[in-house]
């Protein structure tokens, strides 16, 4: 192999007592796609930035030697580190809302880079503002450059973005999570970019990421994190066929796959299908506002005449990106977002047209459980209080023993221990959290839970945990899911059936291996062929 | 025994906040925090100071009739206490520890000439025969008694208390805690004691234009700040955090209200506000003049209504910020969940939005209680304080505005009540900061 580009000994950053990344040692060539992979908090963002010496005050840092072409960037003085960053080593975030300036137009943001790193007149300066644009392939005009961040999309903004880092021609582009805040398509159209500008100018990418089956598609080598360890380091080929460390096997077991609906035993159904909840013509607007007197001038179609049946102790997964009006959906039928048009109907019960305290009842009947299970609990509250809330409103004849000891019951069947009644939410993890959460929607024997996207903010193996539990709870308690996602292996692991949502339009529905196998609408392609397969 | 509006109000506060702590120690899962409070030495040590300061305002305000003067004065404990400073009045202007008066008069000497020179004081230093080679000693000797005398006090009420509570199964952080909070204990009370001695002699920090002692003035401030910072915020508070929180959650047409409400209230100059009811309180009074037959009965009812009109001009800034962050909140979706868990929309306000708006109201209100006592020094600027009689920090300070333009320039009165301003309102600050983290859930996380 030639030299090595970057070159990273002994590397390791401790925060107070706590060793974040452990004696790492990794090189990355000219040329290719480096992509380090681990779940999160396994220090894969941190190793990034302490390369760059951008680190927080508070890590303790240290290193045999970080080595950039021969040279090394220990030694170097902050001041002419500024030159090495930006200009040999440029750097994409995650979150292409907040690494954007919001006051600065996308064109002085870009121009910016140009202006630190090169001597150029001001015409040549807009001539390559209009160049690197091009590159990343926006739609160049004269507008365009002096629009605000606000102004684009997502996925215009992640490819500013990447033009801001290319600006500097750096020898080594790090991408850090690059497409997870995007949709899958768009994610698609990222990656491709990122292929071809690399092939146009040879430089060499470190991807990081969580998302093994992304990776698979990109890069050259691999390298698993886990804990501030690289446990295993190989060429992509091998790595998928003969990975050997236990921890990348686990990982990569944990990975839905879209073939796992066709093996599901179809059990001979129609029979006793009994429909659970049936919904017509359900529609969401809001109205826009314009003028003195706030005339409604239009309506946005959130979500636009849908209907569709649940059927009892089944699972249906709505599908879509985002914008498409599938939580608005999930929301609406909860009565969270006031309706527009259409009828529930629960059990034959018009959910629509109740009024007053029946409300309350039918609390009971349909719960929610959200995606981001940071917010989705009072951080002041005790794990034991937010669980037995909705006993206290529902059913406040329950005595405060009964209701103790249904709450120690749900939190056993949620797999965790008693004793977390006295604590508070922070204090547990991400998918320990997100368990609390089915908990306090159990605690009202619903028979139907809206999952919203309930497992994108989790790390693989945790999402798998939580899809287990989700399949047996369904089966202990004749539970119906109503499963809003975007990622369509999830789908292909839990639903029954399929329905995908497009502009606030159910576009196709189905049973769920028809849907995923011998798609008919386009949309529901494009959908399929924008997932990274391994 | 005579109950004053200010007095009542005070003590039924008072009795709010001890039920209030009383019922939050039992609670199980508050343990945590309240340990972290005991342990924690800034905050045990400012709670210590805030306590002998409210101690001091609690005794200037239980106030009865004297039955020893003529006049049948109300005066109240502090004063009768505090009976040989209040009356140990000089002629003008004196410095800290002097002996003489600050300024020069024709003296009649003995052997019937006259000389222009600075004449003896009545009371301070009267008892030496030569103050100019004796003074300096006799102060020292005064000061060193006191503290022994209180220091000896503190010393034999700690070994008392151990005697009664000897735990030896305690953190070693809380026994530092402990053994800092006794010697803070222990300066506390041996200079306290020390100034009482001494100023039963000397006028510690001077007298101010009527000969008044200012130490005393100082002392009797800590009511008129106290009770201007806490019965103001009294009246603020509900109106900020209700108004606040229900603009936030419930938007639409009660929003709109509520906003303009405080947008008119905040575009009307707030001086003009207090200048007008302070002058109707003052026609009130000259109406109904056989309620109003006491000095301090006047006082005390343009103090309570300084501190109701300031209420009602102050809460909209705090409003508004719960407004904001009730916005953000009700989108959260552990509401949303409540929501669908057909929790009623009064108890989600107080379950779920309230304890998380807490901090930003304990920040606001320690904030506020500094900028009110000021701000009653400015109003007092203008005449539409306090009552000229009521001795108030404001009006201290109002006073050093001539002093500081005097030559020789009179500095006590301005440092006298920046101290115990200073010291009053940063030990408020420190203590609410280490509640505010101590019952922060997520804080307490981190420093573990």
């Amino acid at each position: 192999m030639d030299q090595a580009l970057l070159q990273v000994t002994n590397l390791s950053v401790a925060f107070k007592n706590e060793k974040v990344v452990d004696a790492i040692n990794f090189e990355v060539y000219p040329a290719e796609t480096f992509a380090l992979v681990g779940e999160s908090g396994s220090g894969k963002s941190i190793t990034a930035l302490s390369v760059l010496r951008l680190l927080p005050a508070a890590a303790h840092f240290s290193a045999t030697d970080i080595k950039l072409q021969n040279e090394s960037l220990l030694t170097i003085t902050e001041s002419n580190f500024c030159k090495i960053r930006g200009r040999r080593i440029a750097f994409i975030f995650q979150d292409p809302m907040s690494s954007l300036n919001p006051v600065m137009t996308i064109g002085d943001q870009i121009a910016e880079v140009i202006q630190i790193h090169f001597n150029l007149s001001k015409t040549e300066i807009k001539n390559t503002v209009f160049e690197l644009l091009r590159q990343v392939e926006m739609p160049v005009s004269e507008r365009r450059i002096n629009e605000y961040p606000h102004q684009l999309s997502g996925g215009q903004r992640q490819r500013v973005m990447i033009a801001i880092a290319l600006a500097g021609k750096p020898d080594l582009l790090i991408a850090d999570e690059p497409t997870t805040a995007l949709d899958v398509t768009i994610q698609a159209q990222i990656l491709i970019l990122l292929k071809s500008i690399q092939a146009q100018t040879g430089m060499a990418l470190w991807l990081i990421s969580h998302d093994l089956a992304l990776v698979s598609n990109m890069a050259d080598r691999i390298a698993v994190m886990q804990n501030g360890k690289i446990v295993e380091t190989n060429t992509t080929q091998l790595f998928f066929k003969q990975a050997k460390h236990p921890y990348s096997l686990s990982l990569l077991a944990a990975l839905p796959s879209m073939q796992s609906c066709v093996d599901k035993t179809v059990e001979p159904v129609e029979e006793q299908e009994t429909c659970l909840l049936k919904v017509e013509n359900f529609k969401v607007y809001y109205p826009i506002r314009k003028g003195f007197f706030k005339r409604i001038v239009d309506h946005v179609k959130a979500v636009d005449d849908v209907s569709f049946n649940l059927y009892s102790a089944k699972t249906l997964a709505l599908v879509g990106e985002s914008g498409c009006g599938k939580t608005t959906l999930g929301k609406g039928l909860l009565r969270l977002i006031p309706h527009t048009a259409g009828r529930v109907l629960l059990n034959n019960i018009e959910l629509t047209a109740l009024r007053g305290s029946a409300v309350g009842k039918m609390c009971s009947e349909i719960q929610i459980v959200f995606q981001d299970p940071f917010a989705a609990m009072n951080p002041r509250m005790l794990v034991g209080e937010i669980i037995e809330e909705g006993i206290k409103s529902l059913h406040p004849e329950i005595n405060i023993e009964q209701r103790q000891q249904r709450v120690r019951h749900l939190l056993q069947q949620v797999e965790l221990p008693e004793t977390a009644v006295l604590r508070y939410p922070h204090e547990f993890s991400g998918g320990q959290r997100q368990r609390i959460c089915i908990a306090r929607a159990l605690a009202v024997e619903p028979k139907l839970i809206v999952c919203d996207e309930p497992t994108s903010a989790l790390d693989v193996s945790v999402q798998a945990q939580i899809i287990k539990l989700f399949k047996n709870l369904q089966q202990e308690h004749d539970l119906s899911y109503l499963f809003i996602t975007h990622d369509l292996a999830v789908v292909a692991e839990i639903a029954d059936d399929v329905a995908v949502m497009y502009q606030g339009k159910i576009v196709e529905m189905g049973k769920v291996e028809q849907v995923l196998m011998r798609p008919k609408h386009q949309y529901t392609r494009k959908l399929l062929d924008a997932v990274p397969v391994v | 025994m005579v109950v004053l509006w200010t007095d009542a109000l005070i003590f039924i506060l008072l009795s709010i906040l001890v039920t209030f702590s009383l019922s939050v120690r039992k609670k199980a899962h508050l343990q945590r925090p309240i340990k972290k409070i005991v342990t924690s030495k800034t905050a045990m040590i400012s709670l210590l100071v805030l306590v002998f300061f409210v101690a001091i305002g609690l005794l200037d305000s239980i106030h009865f009739k004297s039955s020893e003067t003529r006049t049948h004065e109300i005066i109240s404990l502090l004063d009768y206490w505090a009976t040989p400073i209040r009356e140990q009045s000089e002629k003008t202007y004196s410095a800290p520890f002097s002996a003489y008066s600050y300024s020069k008069e024709t003296l009649y000497l003995a052997n019937g000439s006259t000389q222009w020179g600075y004449p003896r004081l009545t009371f301070a230093g009267s008892h030496l025969k030569n103050p100019e080679a004796e003074l300096l000693f006799d102060v020292a000797k005064k000061a060193l008694s006191g503290f022994c005398k209180g220091a000896g006090l503190v010393i034999f009420l700690s070994l008392l208390l151990r005697y009664f509570f000897n735990k030896k199964d305690m953190s070693l952080t809380h026994k530092q805690t402990i053994r800092s909070v006794w010697l803070v204990c222990f300066f506390l009370f041996a200079i306290s004691y020390m100034l009482v001695e001494l100023s039963s002699f000397y006028h510690v920090l001077g007298t101010d234009k009527v000969g008044e002692d200012v130490f005393f003035q100082a002392i009797k401030s800590i009511r008129t700040g106290l009770v201007i910072g806490s019965l103001t915020t009294m009246i603020m508070l509900p109106l900020a955090i209700t108004f606040g929180i229900m603009a936030g959650f419930f938007r639409g047409w009660v929003d709109d209200i509520i906003q303009y409400i405080y947008t008119t209230l905040n575009s009307i100059p707030g001086v003009l506000l207090i200048a007008a009811s302070i002058l109707m309180v003052q026609v009130y009074m000259t109406n109904h003049a056989e309620d109003f037959n006491s000095l301090i009965i006047r006082s005390d009812m343009r103090l309570l209504f300084l501190c109701l009109i300031l209420g009602v001009t102050s809460w909209t800034g705090l409003c508004r910020m719960l407004r904001a962050e009730t916005l953000k909140l009700r989108e959260m979706e552990y509401v949303q969940a409540a929501q669908a868990l057909g929790v009623k929309r009064v108890v989600i306000l107080s379950r779920h939005i309230l304890p998380n708006v807490m901090h930003i109201v304990l920040i606001s209100v320690v904030l506020d209680f500094s900028a009110l006592v000021l701000a009653e020094a400015v109003l007092s600027y203008i005449n539409i304080g306090v009552d000229p009689t009521t001795y108030s920090w404001g009006n201290m300070i109002n006073g050093a505005r001539l002093e500081m333009a005097r030559d020789p320039i009179v500095w006590w009165s301005l440092l006298a009540s920046f101290i115990f301003m200073f010291s009053l309102v940063l030990a408020a600050n420190l203590f609410a900061d280490s509640v505010r983290n101590a019952f922060d859930p997520r804080r307490t996380e981190e420093k573990r």
